[in-house]
C-alpha cells in the first residue's frame, strides 16, 4: 500500500478524504459525498459550465487544457450520444497520483463523472484505468456498485428524470494508450494507434459521439469545484491557474510522496521542505518536473513556481505533476539514456520521425554511454530529436524529443566528458543492462 | 448457461463474458478486457481463446490477434505462477530499481521474460508502474510491492513459495 504523507503547507482539497476510508460510500456520504451531483442537478448545465470555467480548473493529465472550456466545446444538441471518458491510464514515467486517488476517494471521481455528463448533456461515462491497476479498478468497480445500489447511478438519478451509467474498463499494458484518441480506440477494441486531428473528441470521438476525455484527477476536482464555488477554487492558485493539484514528489528526496499543494508553490520549497530535501546529505544535480517528457531543470533553475505558465516560461512543463528530483551521483547520459529507451519501447511505430527517431537517439546514446561516442554524435542526437518535434502524428514524439534536447543541451560537458573517456559520475547501471533492457 | 455452447472458460468467466458483450454501445469494446481476463484464468492467451473470443464477438481471429498483440501485458506463451514484473523506469532506476533486477535475476536463475523451470516465478523488466514515489517498486501478478530492498525481495519470494503470497488464492 502507497504510504500517505502529509505536510504544513499542503492545501487539501482533492486529497481531503485521503485516509479517511472514503472509499466505503456511507463514509463518502458523510463527508459531503453526492451533495455537488445534486447540486449540479438542481442549477443545471450552464452553471456547471460556468462554475467549472472560473474555477480556472486546467487539465491534470499533462497538456493543462482549461477544462470548462472544454466541457464547454462539446455541441448542445447531437445526433449521436455523448460521452465522458475518464483518462486513468496514468503511465508517464514518474506519476503516481491518480493511483492515490482512486485508492482513497473513487466515489469523487465517480461523482466528477456525473457532474462532467450532467454538463454535456451525456447518459454514459467510462472509467478507464491501466491494467496494471487491477487492484483500483477493483476499488472502483465496487464504488461504482455502491453508488448503483443506493440509486445514485442508473435511472433518474437523484430524482432528476435524467439517467446516467458508468462502466468501468481495463486497459493491457500500453503507455500510448493514454493519449486521448488512442485510448477510445482501446475502448473501442482495437489497437490503440492515436487519431487524426481535427475533427477533435469534443465533436467526434468515442463511437463517433461527442465526447470529453478528463484525467482522472481533473474529474475529481469537479465535486469539490461545486461545492466550494470556482472563484474559491481559484483564488488557492495562481492566475489562470487555478487551484491546487496532486504532485508526486519521487526520485533522490527524504519523504517522497504525493502532496497537494497550491499551482504556483515553489519548486524549491516543494523539494526542499515539502519533500524533506536531497536524500542523505547529498547536493541537488537536477529535476524532471512533470513526468518523463519534460526537460529537465538544473540545480539552479528551480526558483519557480509550480503551475503550467511559470513552468512553460521556465522552458519545461507542469506536465502530470510528477517531480523527479536527482542527485549529483547521477550520470545525466545514463538518465537520458533509460528515458529514451522508455519512448523507443512505447512508440507504436505509426510516424516515421518517432519510430527511427526514437530508435536512432537509443542507439546513439547507448554507445555515447559506453565510452564509444563521437563528437559528432552529440550533434545528431540534437538534430535527431529537433526533427522530431512537431512532425509526428501524436505528441509522443515530442515528449521524446523535448527531455532529450533539455539533457543535451542543459549537460552537453557531460556528454563530452563520456566522449572523452573522463566519467565523471558512479554508474547506476550497467551498460549491457541498458542494452538488454528492451 | 454460456452463450457459447463449448466454452473453454470456467462457468463464471463464461457468465461474466455473457454479461460484457452487452454492456457496451459496441461489443467489440470488451476486446481487451476479455483477453486480459482469459489471460488471467488460462495463464496466457491461448489459440482456443483466441477463436471463443473471437466467436462471442463475431470478430474474425486475425482481428483478435492484431489487436492482442498491441498490449504489452498480453502474452500468448504461459509464464510462472507468480510473474515478477520489476519496475526500472526513472524514479525506481534512481532508487536502485536495477540491483533489484539483478537481485531478483540471481535469485531465481531467470532472465527478462524467462520462467523458472519449476514454473513458479517467472521475470519481467517493466516500465513504470505508477509506483514511482514508493520506489523501488515491483508487481507480482497484480500485487504491488514497494520500497523495496533486496532483502526484502527475498521474504517475498519465500511468502510466495510458501502460498503466503498478497493474492494467493
Ligand atoms: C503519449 C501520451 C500519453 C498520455 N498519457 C496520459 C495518461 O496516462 N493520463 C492522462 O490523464 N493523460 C494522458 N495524456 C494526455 C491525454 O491525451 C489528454 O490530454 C488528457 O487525458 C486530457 O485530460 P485533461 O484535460 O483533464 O488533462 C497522454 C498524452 C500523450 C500524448
Ligand atoms: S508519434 Fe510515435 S507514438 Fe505517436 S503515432 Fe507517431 S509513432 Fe505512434
Ligand atoms: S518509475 Fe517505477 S513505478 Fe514509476
Amino acid at each position: 500500500m502507497p504510504t500517505l504523507v502529509s505536510h504544513p503547507d499542503e492545501v487539501k482539497v482533492i486529497s481531503r478524504r485521503f485516509g479517511q476510508g472514503a472509499a466505503d460510500i456511507e463514509k463518502y456520504l458523510e463527508l459531503d459525498g453526492y451533495k455537488a451531483v445534486q447540486r449540479a442537478i438542481a442549477e443545471g448545465p450552464e452553471w456547471i459550465i460556468n462554475t467549472m470555467k472560473a474555477s480556472g480548473l486546467r487539465g491534470r493529465g499533462g497538456a493543462g487544457f482549461p477544462t470548462g472550456m472544454k466541457w464547454s466545446f462539446v455541441p448542445k444538441v447531437s445526433e449521436k450520444p455523448k460521452y465522458v471518458l475518464v483518462n486513468g491510464d496514468e503511465s508517464e514515467p514518474g506519476t503516481c497520483k491518480d493511483h492515490v486517488l482512486f485508492l482513497h476517494d473513487p466515489h469523487s471521481i465517480i461523482e466528477g463523472t456525473m457532474i462532467a455528463g450532467l454538463a454535456i448533456g451525456s447518459r454514459l461515462g467510462f472509467i478507464y484505468l491501466r491494467g496494471e491497476y487491477r487492484y483500483l479498478l477493483k476499488i472502483v468497480e465496487k464504488a461504482v456498485a455502491d453508488a448503483y445500489a443506493k440509486g445514485f447511478l442508473g435511472k433518474n438519478i437523484f430524482g432528476s428524470g435524467i439517467d446516467f451509467d458508468i462502466i468501468t474498463q481495463t486497459g493491457a499494458g500500453a503507455y500510448e494508450v493514454g493519449e486521448e484518441s488512442a485510448l477510445m480506440e482501446s475502448l473501442e477494441g482495437k489497437r490503440g494507434v492515436p487519431r487524426i486531428k481535427p475533427p477533435f473528441p469534443a465533436v467526434v470521438g468515442l463511437y463517433g459521439g461527442p465526447t470529453v476525455i478528463n484525467n482522472a484527477e481533473t474529474i475529481a476536482n469537479a465535486p469539490h469545484i461545486l461545492l466550494m464555488g470556482g472563484e474559491a477554487y481559484a483564488k488557492l492558485g495562481t492566475e489562470r491557474n487555478g487551484g491546487t493539484r496532486l504532485f508526486g514528489i519521487s526520485g533522490h528526496v527524504e519523504r517522497p510522496g504525493v502532496y497537494e499543494l497550491p499551482m504556483g508553490y515553489s519548486l524549491r520549497k516543494a523539494i526542499y521542505e515539502v519533500a524533506g530535501g536531497i536524500k542523505d546529505g547529498k547536493k541537488l544535480k537536477a529535476v524532471v518536473p512533470g513526468g518523463s517528457s519534460c526537460p529537465v531543470l538544473t540545480a539552479d533553475e528551480i526558483d519557480v513556481g509550480l503551475d503550467f505558465d511559470q513552468m512553460g516560461k521556465a522552458g519545461t512543463m507542469l506536465g502530470s505533476g510528477g517531480i523527479v528530483v536527482l542527485d549529483e551521483t547521477v550520470s545525466i547520459v545514463e538518465f537520458a539514456l533509460r528515458v529514451i529507451s522508455f519512448y523507443q519501447h512505447e512508440s507504436c511505430g505509426w510516424c516515421i520521425p518517432c519510430r527511427e527517431g526514437t530508435d536512432w537517439i537509443k542507439k546513439t546514446l547507448t554507445r555515447v554511454h559506453a565510452g564509444g561516442g563521437s563528437k559528432k554524435d552529440i550533434d545528431n542526437v540534437q538534430y535527431l530529436a529537433e526533427n522530431m518535434m512537431g512532425r509526428t502524428f501524436c505528441p509522443l514524439g515530442d515528449a521524446a524529443a523535448m527531455p532529450t534536447l533539455g539533457f543535451v543541451k542543459k549537460f552537453r560537458k557531460e556528454f563530452e566528458e563520456y566522449i572523452d573517456g573522463k566519467r565523471v559520475d558512479t554508474p547506476l547501471i550497467t551498460i549491457d543492462q541498458l542494452v538488454g533492457a528492451h | 448457461m454460456s452463450t457459447v455452447a463449448n466454452t473453454i472458460f470456467s462457468p463464471e468467466l463464461a457468465a461474466r463474458f455473457d454479461h460484457l458483450v452487452t454492456i457496451y454501445p459496441l461489443s467489440r469494446s470488451a476486446l481487451v478486457p476479455m483477453l486480459l481476463y482469459a489471460q488471467d484464468e488460462i495463464g496466457y492467451v491461448s489459440d482456443a481463446a483466441v477463436a471463443e473470443i473471437a466467436q462471442r464477438l463475431d470478430l474474425v481471429e486475425l482481428e483478435v490477434r492484431n489487436v492482442l498483440s498491441y498490449y504489452s501485458m498480453l502474452r500468448t506463451k504461459p509464464a510462472g505462477k507468480y510473474n515478477v514484473q520489476v519496475c526500472t523506469n526513472i524514479s525506481c532506476m534512481l532508487r536502485g530499481g536495477y540491483k533489484i533486477l539483478d537481485h531478483c535475476k540471481e535469485t531465481l536463475g531467470i532472465g527478462h521474460k524467462q520462467t523458472t523451470p519449476d514454473g513458479v516465478f517467472s521475470l519481467e523488466e517493466v516500465e513504470c508502474i505508477g509506483a514511482c514515489c514508493w520506489a523501488p517498486a515491483m508487481q507480482i501478478n497484480y500485487d504491488f510491492h514497494e520500497d523495496l530492498t533486496p532483502e526484502k525481495v527475498d521474504v517475498l519470494f519465500q511468502m510466495y513459495r510458501d502460498g503466503q503470497g498478497k493474492d494467493v488464492k
